[in-house]
């Protein structure tokens, strides 16, 4: 893990200033079953390919943003800022 | 012996430096390096190889091969051919029993061959099983390179920098430094790596040099590392230019591995570079123009020469060298002898592709030249000069030469032909398998020298070509590199507050608590603190805390949601205690939560929580979208908290305001002057007496500090504050609680308002609170006056049910007190169970709530 990733607002940056908190994930809403609420707090897609993951630029503007990452190379194929809904 | 001076030599004759080879003094010349300097003095054998103890001498002369290693100046492994001669160093030679000319070990040359063939370890040493650590022990000081002195950690230190370049050239040949002055050019920023030490301080425009030093590898992102011996420079660039050139490979016979066996360019080293005589008889084998050129340079200087062959024109049948001693003496040629002590040869040149297919370029090999070269490079990373193959001569695929003596593919792991084919006839017909079983190519040399001698041999026996062979993968470092570089010091700075220096002056024994400096106590006898804060006042620097403010007109909703319990219906004015949760209902951090005004909020965290609790709020904000904003003010502002029975009458002499009991009660925030400076107060008791935390600017903290020492606070550290919070029974996360803990589980069930329409964890709470818990959190009295170490085990009927995270022994409570987790069926107040302290185990009952001033009627009064 030594590549760049894009900032939306500081332009390419090495990894290292990044914190990674995984791939995006949708909670449960309302009363879910354990079953729902087990998969979604410890099960992950894992997938090798594109995938949707939040990063924060912890040590630099410390925005958090959505990248869309193959999990294969590290390309990063888009940056998104995030889509917020109080419903999740 | 040296040669008259020579025009173009490095050394400086009028500069003499005294070195030791062991026990004997030597001299040499400035300019030198360590290698040549033993040379010149005569010496020939220069270390013991690893498995067989035959004597070694150089073959490369370029620091590549294994045959120069020797210690110097305590550091093992130091290839001593590129090594610079320094006044007084003190080299010894290593894996030697007795002395470099007359190794004992070298038995194992005579007699070892039946008994150790390739991984023999592996089936003659694998049973009994229970023997195997005696074999290794015997093995290890029978084989293998330098040794390291015990204290070696501490005789260099190394350090790690970040640098960006926006051209990095790897090689300092011809063509590298022709493209390093093309990239110069364009711009600044351009950085040449080489590995030879001349190249120190050479000055070329616009490119800066640094020599001697190696690149590493390359990584993604254009990640190169840079040995430069105590600094590790992590280089990024935008392009890297890869101009490692190609290195001379040795021709596999019958004593090859013999001293005298050189190749051309070392040889033309020593005589050109060093002005030495290497011998006094040569013969000459070579594939190109290059390597019959030494003819001429050993001619001139004085060296016999009654062999020419030029391997292009057809290689002899028959070729072998032998020796006395493992010193060249004669070589035979087709049936024919001739006497010598040198032995030049050269099987072609390969390309030094390592860094590039570590990049991820392809390697294929490449008929019309017969050796390997890289292909499909990666995006911003080149190659240039003979790194692609530019430049090289085909040398025709040369016989595989066999007789009485051991013919060497590797020398640095001593993997002879017979080796390789054994392993062939084991089964293991793939290079990569080659690779593990033989170890050849795994040595110092990381396959320089071997890898196209094994590929060559294993295609011969297989009856394949060398394309369909392919290489082992090359993999990082590429040049050996000392292991205290790889760990150098990455420095992270500690955190200390604006009042540091006065716990300093104060006598305080500092300790790491997370990134901090924290005081433990300010004496022998942090119970004296404990006391001061129990009867008159006490005051602790608690600027260490996480502060975060939390403004916008939807504070109150984003907090509401990302707490368990309730924090819009808080008044302005008002504190309240919080836990953070995850999804998964576990306990993350605690702090407290002050309402400033309808749209602001100050919270606090653990110590080492505020970096985390910031990004956690930011996320959630990020994933909700409220309307709020989130500061970490942390590093700004100073805290203290003033607690003891006296608290209130200090502060009142410190502050205009108003202080009472009925104007600032329990639970308060306000924002008063203190000695002049304006301050945050919270009525909070974490220490479980009448206390005042206060949070202002930190650089008015030590002005603060003497302010309160001088109402008469005694300061108190980490320890005293630990007892003081352990008689409440206030939990400290992270020490109390670990990953799996719950508020259930932890006895904070009254906290989570499963009410709510929707918190972080409220899920989760709503499925635990449904099951029984396996483990509580429960505070504990010890039935003896002895104290369990924190991790203690709780022992229920013989067997571990449990564990102590927290023991101290209470003066105002006149006992060992602790919290520990315990099977929820052992909750109940009044338990009994025991816990194991060294051999013994001892009785405790379960106590609940608080173990000092269970009312709470201290910090409210």
């Amino acid at each position: 893990m030594s590549f760049f990733l894009p900032c939306p607002f500081c332009g390419p940056r090495p990894v290292d200033e990044f914190a990674y908190f995984g791939e995006v994930t949708q909670r449960p809403q309302g009363s879910a079953t354990l079953r729902e609420l087990t998969d979604y707090v410890y099960f992950r897609e894992n997938v090798a390919g594109p995938q949707r993951e939040w990063w924060q630029h912890r040590t630099g503007c410390g925005e958090w943003f959505l990248a869309e990452r193959d999990t294969r190379t590290n390309e990063i194929l888009d940056i998104s800022p995030p889509q917020p809904s109080r419903s999740t | 012996m040296r040669l008259p001076p020579q025009p173009g030599e490095r050394i400086d004759r009028g500069e003499s430096v005294a070195f030791r080879l062991g026990p004997w003094g030597m001299t040499g010349y400035s300019g030198d390096t360590i290698g040549s300097a033993l040379y010149a003095a005569g010496r020939r054998v220069f270390s013991r190889s690893f498995k067989y103890h035959r004597p070694r001498g150089l073959l490369c002369c370029s620091g590549h091969c294994p045959n120069c290693m020797m210690t110097v100046d305590g550091v093992p492994n130091v290839r001593v051919c590129v090594e610079p001669l320094r006044k007084g160093a003190v080299v010894t030679p290593q894996n030697v029993w007795g002395k470099l000319d007359r190794d004992l070990l070298s038995v194992v040359d005579k007699v070892g061959g039946p008994f150790t063939p390739v991984g023999f370890y592996y089936r003659t040493m694998i049973r009994p099983r229970r023997a195997w650590p005696l074999y290794e022990k015997v093995l290890r000081n029978l084989a293998g390179l330098g040794r390291l002195t015990e204290d070696a950690g501490h005789t260099r230190r190394y350090d790690v920098e970040h640098r960006r370049a926006r051209v990095l050239v790897v090689g300092g040949g011809q063509a590298g430094r022709t493209a390093a002055f093309a990239a110069a050019t364009m711009g600044p920023g351009v950085v040449l790596v080489d590995e030879d030490w001349r190249l120190q301080g050479t000055e070329l425009e616009g490119v800066e040099v640094l020599a001697p030093a190696s690149a590493l590898g390359i990584w993604e992102g254009n990640l190169v590392p840079v040995d430069c011996g105590t600094v590790l420079y992590r280089f990024r660039a935008e392009r890297i230019i890869v101009a490692t050139g190609a290195l001379e490979q040795p021709l596999v016979f019958p004593g090859n591995d013999l001293v005298g066996v050189m190749f051309p360019s070392a040889v033309r080293r020593l005589v050109r570079q060093f002005s030495i005589k290497p011998g006094d008889r040569a013969v000459v084998l070579a594939s190109d123009e290059k390597g019959l050129a030494v003819a001429d340079d050993l001619r001139e200087a004085g060296v016999a020469v009654p062999r020419v062959v030029d391997l292009r024109e057809g290689a002899p049948g028959e070729l072998a060298a032998h020796g006395r001693k493992g010193r060249l003496g004669r070589v035979t040629l087709d049936g024919q002898a001739v006497d010598c002590d040198l032995l030049v040869t050269s099987a072609a040149r390969q390309p030094s592709y390592s860094l590039l297919a570590q990049a991820g370029a392809r390697v294929e090999y490449e008929p019309s030249l017969g050796v390997f070269v890289p292909t499909e490079l990666p995006a911003g990373v080149e190659a240039v000069g003979s790194v692609t193959g530019q430049g090289l001569v085909k040398a025709d695929s040369l016989p595989a030469y066999e007789g009485p003596g051991k013919c060497f593919v590797c020398v640095c792991e001593d993997v002879t032909t017979k080796d390789m084919k054994r392993a062939i006839v084991e089964g293991f017909d793939s290079i990569e398998l080659a690779k593990r079983y033989t170890t050849a190519t795994m040595g110092p040399c990381q396959g320089k020298l071997c890898q196209l001698a094994s590929i060559r041999l294993y295609a011969r026996e297989r009856q394949a070509h060398e394309a369909t062979i392919g290489t082992t993968t090359a993999r990082p470092p590429w040049t050996p590199v000392e292991l205290g570089l790889l760990a150098g010091r990455e420095l992270t700075p500690a955190r200390r507050t604006s009042i540091h220096f006065r716990h300093e002056e104060g006598g305080a024994r500092m300790l790491w608590a997370g990134p901090w400096k924290r005081p433990y106590s300010y004496g022998e006898k942090p119970e004296d603190e404990v006391r001061a804060v129990h009867e008159s006042l006490g005051v602790i620097d608690v600027s260490t805390l996480g502060k975060l403010l939390v403004e916008g007109p939807e504070a109150a909703a984003l907090l509401e949601r990302l707490y368990p319990n309730r924090f819009a219906d808080l008044r302005p004015g008002r504190i309240r205690y919080g836990v953070l949760t995850s999804d998964g209902g576990r306990i993350m951090d605690d702090g407290t939560v002050a309402r400033l005004a309808d749209d602001l909020y100050y919270v606090t965290t653990t110590s080492t929580g505020a970096d985390a609790v910031t990004a956690w709020f930011e996320w959630w904000n990020a994933v909700w979208g409220y309307g709020a904003e989130v500061v970490n003010v942390s590093g700004a502002l100073a805290a203290l908290n003033l607690a003891g029975p006296q608290a209130r009458d200090a502060l009142g002499r410190l502050t205009e305001a108003d202080v009472s009991a009925e104007a600032f009660k329990y639970l308060d925030a306000q924002e008063i002057d203190v000695a002049g400076i304006p301050c945050l107060a919270l009525r909070i008791g974490f220490v479980g007496e009448l206390g005042y935390e206060l949070h202002f600017p930190s650089p008015a903290g030590e002005y603060l500090w003497d302010r309160l020492l001088g109402e008469g606070a005694r300061p108190f550290g980490l320890e005293p504050q630990r007892v003081l919070r352990l008689e409440k029974g206030h939990v400290i996360v992270g020490q109390d609680t670990d990953s799996e803990s719950t508020l259930l589980s932890a006895g904070m069930s009254w906290l989570p308002k499963l009410d709510k329409d929707d918190f972080v964890g409220k899920f989760a709470l709503e499925h635990f609170a449904e099951r029984d818990d396996r483990e509580r959190l429960v505070g504990f009295t010890m039935e003896d006056d002895v104290l369990p170490a924190e991790g203690a085990q709780i022992v229920i009927e013989g067997r571990p049910a449990g564990r102590v995270t927290s023991a101290r022994r209470s003066e105002a409570v006149g006992a060992v007190i602790g919290l520990a987790w315990v099977p929820a069926d052992r909750a109940e107040g009044g338990t009994r169970f025991e816990i194991r302290v060294d051999r013994r185990t001892l009785g405790a009952r379960v106590t609940h709530g608080a173990f000092f001033d269970p009312a709470g009627e201290r910090m409210r009064s």
